[in-house]
């Protein structure tokens, strides 16, 4: 038996991140006593360098590696560097609200810094193996940080939840990808499309795979009917996690979504198309209707995040590159939108209020109307109105469902979006309309923080405005 | 073009720029953000003259086209240009605007940046509304002007605002997505965004049906057409006076905008299907709104409600083509209609704008807008008066105002299509005197009802201007119609063309 070793190459950006996580995290005991912030200023250089590797070796076309386990394409590529960027945010949010919230520790950021490596993982998988070791690399991650404030019972109600449910969806995942390797006898992606493609495999066990698989990333995405730890997970976990759960997590929990349904199975698109869809209506629904009665502000991104992964979906349903490309898109726009809300939650939290009721919100344009401005923003393009790139992402996955045949899911699909507008109008109205109860100005806890907030949020309106090259990037990516 | 100048993308963006530099620069400084709204205001409706000076009415299709691609992976265009159709409406924009601002300029008091900030983004959005040809970009500009209108109602609108600027907000949003539905349905049909591709590709009936409702849904809200109406009175009586003013002289002329380029041209033969739908609507809202308004003791939703009356003049113009083609046997008497119908716009624009303007002169004397409150005002403003009773009779369709022009020509167009439309929708001319004059009665004719009418000053120097200009328009326009005409002629024979040529 001769062994060849594998190229490393494609997976450099993962090698170093490990790497550096690695090293930051002995070395956070070491100097966390000396320099306040030297973790987190070791943990955005890791990402920074990290970021700069994707980039340096882009890829344009697809690399298998270690025995094919592993790709490297554009697609993936394009989604990590996403997820970089946006946990760079990420970081520079949570320092602030850590400090606020008075439990700043080192490990928050070496832990977050190890998801984000279970996310690239999962973004680059190629078989169910690897894609399970990067869902658990990250899920624990995120249980640990979800646990963190100990003192907290709704964080670690939260928590226990999150873990108990999660495992629950990771063992009907493993459930499932055990049939469908009993099925095709492989976990290699394109070796299991193609047995499958070959009509060797047996249907009956085929299909009960492909139901388990889909429950148990529909639970991971948190879609209807598997949505029930979302809001109390969203709510009761600290802002700065809720933020790293409800942005770089959708992007490689969509990562995951797409590898498994359109790389491993494509011969079974019948199948999880049909599933697709009623996860879809359900979610569009519950997500539109429930958030209606909502008062506190993450509570209210949970319910719409819920929404917003029904749109995604419906690209998903359309089931051919463009409506990948699509979907694409939409969970890019999403990452940075919600990012832009929690990261203004969390630029207004302090130490006695965590700002996270809706009406917290009320009169902010008499009190920074700058900031209302930009919550403005925020709130029109998670609504889908143009000039706002939220627009775009819905006319997107709309018009690819409309090309795919089912332009009752794209009517249904609009008719929530009308129903949502409510609840982000609300928001507006509360900032604009309503008599502040406290009409001191407030400012964001500090100058960066009002520099991104302003900053993720106006980007919502230029690339609202030009929002060409995301499109033809992402479109170019499945081409 | 003229000389190669993107005149249209200087309409639109003028005022947005300005608008936003007013917000970002105006805070605290009153009298910078007035002056600069004002000023910004002044140079568009001066350069929007250059498209009437150098407009060739001669032909019917686009000019001063600016094209440009915009998001090339699906074929959308950033694409300008306008016709004898859009062109009118878009000096009707440009020359409101100013009287708007102008409106405003003692009354509004809180937040002034923001106000005319909202106004000119507003304005410029609603003028790329008219001069867009990508249904893409039109839904962009016709979406986004929601924004602005939602803010400048729910902030400095009266009690219930907030009831009236979600109801306003939601209704036209969900009237708007289905017609983005149906763009994108085209688009796959066509292969293109550009709403003159729309024109030109056939389809088949049960396509054009569902295209058509999904028109009309979104265009029917926005007219208002009966009995999505609903949404307009809340919205026009909480609105502060400058939001009625633009909610009505040229929010409501989109929906009658929107049937004239996309209806009619893209889906004639469902148009043809169901014009009795439109008809029996607008005569619905011609004669039933017309009792309603006549029952209000509210002087804006009595306005509101003609308002909607009129409206319905300008929808059943537009559809009672294919009636008198059927009866007369040629598209040519139906021209005076679809003229009728879009003079009756441009009119409306001048008139319910003024009517909501001297609503306001009263209401920011007295804060009170039920005819109850008032009697015999004419005797402390004589100046007031004088105006007030010269719009309420265009108002009411008095000959040699604009508001007889186009009237006139609808009624005489329904009667050549069917004597029952065309005695239905004369019974304006009784009910929509009767419910003006009774309340230019109650409110200005009479003895001096009570003390606070006794004290009321009259018009000041500025709403004097004001006043006066609108007036000269009115006027202009009911004894001296033929230059716009002559302006919407060519293209609305091409429209005609286009509605009665089969696309099957």
């Amino acid at each position: 038996m001769n062994f060849v070793i594998p190229s490393f190459l494609p997976a450099i950006p993962e090698i170093a991140l490990l790497t550096l996580t690695s090293i930051i995290l002995v070395a956070d005991t070491i100097w966390s006593k000396r320099h306040e912030f030297a973790t987190y200023y070791a943990t955005q250089f890791a990402l920074f360098i990290v970021g700069m590797l994707l980039l340096s070796n882009f890829a344009t076309e697809q690399t298998l590696t270690f025995s094919g386990s592993f790709v490297r394409d554009s697609f993936g590529d394009i989604l990590k560097l996403f997820i970089i960027l946006i946990s760079m945010g990420i970081f520079m949010f949570s320092r602030e609200y850590l400090l606020q919230a008075k439990f700043y520790r080192g490990e928050f950021f070496t832990l977050g810094l190890f998801g984000i490596l279970g996310m690239l993982v999962m973004v680059s998988a190629h078989n169910f193996i690897i894609l399970y070791l990067g869902l658990e690399i990250m899920s624990l991650a995120i249980y640990t940080l979800v646990a963190m404030r100990k003192s907290n019972g709704k964080a670690l109600e939260a928590s226990l939840k999150y873990f108990v449910l999660g495992a629950l969806a990771t063992g009907m995942l493993l459930y499932g990808i055990s049939m469908l390797y009993g099925a095709t006898a492989t976990i290699q992606f394109d070796e299991m499309a193609k047995v499958i493609a070959s009509g060797s495999a047996d249907d009956v066990v085929l299909s009960f795979g492909v139901v388990f698989v889909v429950i148990g990333l529909a639970f991971k995405l948190g879609t209807v009917p598997f949505h029930m730890w979302v809001p109390d997970v969203y709510e009761g976990a600290p802002t700065a996690v809720t933020l790293y759960m409800g942005t770089a997590a959708k992007i490689a929990a969509f990562a995951m979504l797409y590898r498994v349904l359109v790389e491993a199975l494509p011969g079974l698109v019948a199948d999880w198309q049909a599933l697709i869809i009623i996860i879809t209506i359900l979610s569009l629904i519950v997500g539109a209707v429930i958030t209606l009665v909502q008062e506190n502000l993450k509570r209210l991104l949970a319910y719409s995040g819920i929404a917003h992964i029904g749109f995604l979906l419906l690209g998903m349903i359309a089931a051919n590159p463009g409506g990948y490309s699509a979907a694409m898109i939409y969970v890019i726009v999403y990452a940075i939108t919600a990012l832009a809300a929690f990261g203004m939650i969390i630029a207004l939290a302090r130490t006695s209020s965590e700002f996270d009721m809706i009406a917290d919100f009320k009169g902010m344009n008499k009190r920074n109307s700058w900031l209302a401005l930009m919550m403005l923003f925020v709130m029109f393009s998670m609504a889908g109105i143009p000039p706002f790139i939220g627009f775009y992402a819905k006319v997107l996955v709309i018009e690819e469902v409309v090309q795919a045949g089912f332009t009752w899911l794209a009517i249904l699909a609009v008719v929530t979006a009308v129903i949502s507008a409510f609840y982000y109008l609300r928001v507006v109205k509360v900032m604009y309309f309503d008599e502040p109860d406290d009409s001191t100005p407030i400012e964001p806890v500090s100058r960066q923080l009002k520099w991104a907030v302003s900053f993720i949020s106006a980007l919502l309106l230029i690339l609202g405005l030009m929002p060409s090259s995301l499109i033809t990037l992402c479109y170019n990516s499945l081409a | 073009m003229v000389f190669g100048f993107p005149i249209l993308s200087t309409l639109i963006w003028l005022p947005i720029i300005g608008g936003a530099l007013i917000l970002f620069l105006g805070r605290d400084r009153d009298s910078f953000a007035k002056w600069t709204a004002l000023w910004v205001s002044i140079a568009t409706f001066l350069a929007s003259l250059t498209l009437w000076t150098s407009f060739d009415s001669s032909t019917a299709s686009m000019q001063f086209v600016e094209k440009s691609m915009w998001i090339d992976q699906f074929n959308i265009y950033y694409y300008l240009g306008v016709d004898g159709l859009s062109m009118p409406l878009i000096l009707l924009t440009t020359f409101t605007q100013i009287l708007v601002i102008a409106s405003a300029w003692d009354v509004i008091k809180e937040r002034v940046e923001q106000y005319m900030g909202a106004f000119m983004i507003m304005q410029g959005l609603m003028i790329g509304v008219f001069a867009a040809l990508d249904s893409i970009l039109f839904y962009v500009f016709w979406e986004a002007m929601l924004v602005p209108m939602f803010i400048v109602i729910g902030k400095w609108g009266g009690k219930d605002r907030v009831y009236a600027t979600l109801k306003f907000f939601l209704y036209t949003f969900f009237g708007s997505v289905f017609m983005l539905v149906a763009f994108i349905y085209l688009y796959f049909q066509s292969g293109s965004f550009s709403i003159l591709d729309f024109h030109a590709m056939p389809l088949p009936l049960m396509a054009q049906i569902f295209i058509f409702l999904a028109f009309l849904i979104a265009f029917a809200v926005k007219v208002p057409m009966f009995p999505v109406h609903t949404w307009l009175p809340d919205a026009h009586v909480q609105a502060p006076t400058a939001g009625s003013v633009v909610l009505a002289a040229i929010m409501l002329k989109m929906g009658g905008y929107g049937f004239v380029r996309f209806s009619l041209p893209i889906t004639p033969d469902a148009s043809m299907t169901l014009d009795w739908l439109v008809i029996a609507l607008s005569l619905i809202a011609i004669f039933y709104i017309g009792l309603v308004a006549m029952a209000q003791s509210d002087m804006k939703k009595l306005v509101a409600y003609s308002s909607i009356a009129h409206m319905g003049f300008v929808t059943i113009g537009m559809f009672l083509v294919y009636d008198i083609v059927q009866t007369t046997g040629s598209a040519q008497g139906a021209k005076m209609g679809m003229e009728g119908a879009m003079i009756q716009m441009i009119s409306h624009g001048f008139i319910s704008g003024a009517m909501f303007l001297m609503i306001g002169v009263l209401y920011d004397r007295m804060h009170t807008r039920e005819i109850s409150s008032y009697g015999g005002v004419v005797n402390v403003m004589p100046w007031f008066g004088f105006f007030a009773v010269l719009f309420s009779m265009a108002n009411a369709g008095l000959p040699g105002t604009s508001g007889f022009v186009g009237e006139f020509m609808v009624i005489l167009a329904a009667f050549k299509a069917n004597v029952w439309y065309g005695l239905i929708a004369a019974t304006t001319l009784i009910v929509g005197a009767a419910y003006t004059l009774w309340m230019v009665k109650r409110v200005y004719l009479g003895p001096v009802a009570n003390e606070q009418v006794a004290k009321l000053q009259d018009l000041n120097r500025r709403e004097f201007v004001i006043m006066a200009t609108l007036a000269v328009a009115v006027v202009l326009l009911g004894v001296y119609p033929a230059p716009l005409i002559e302006v919407m002629h060519s293209s609305v024979a091409n429209l005609l063309i286009q509605a009665t040529t089969s696309k099957l």
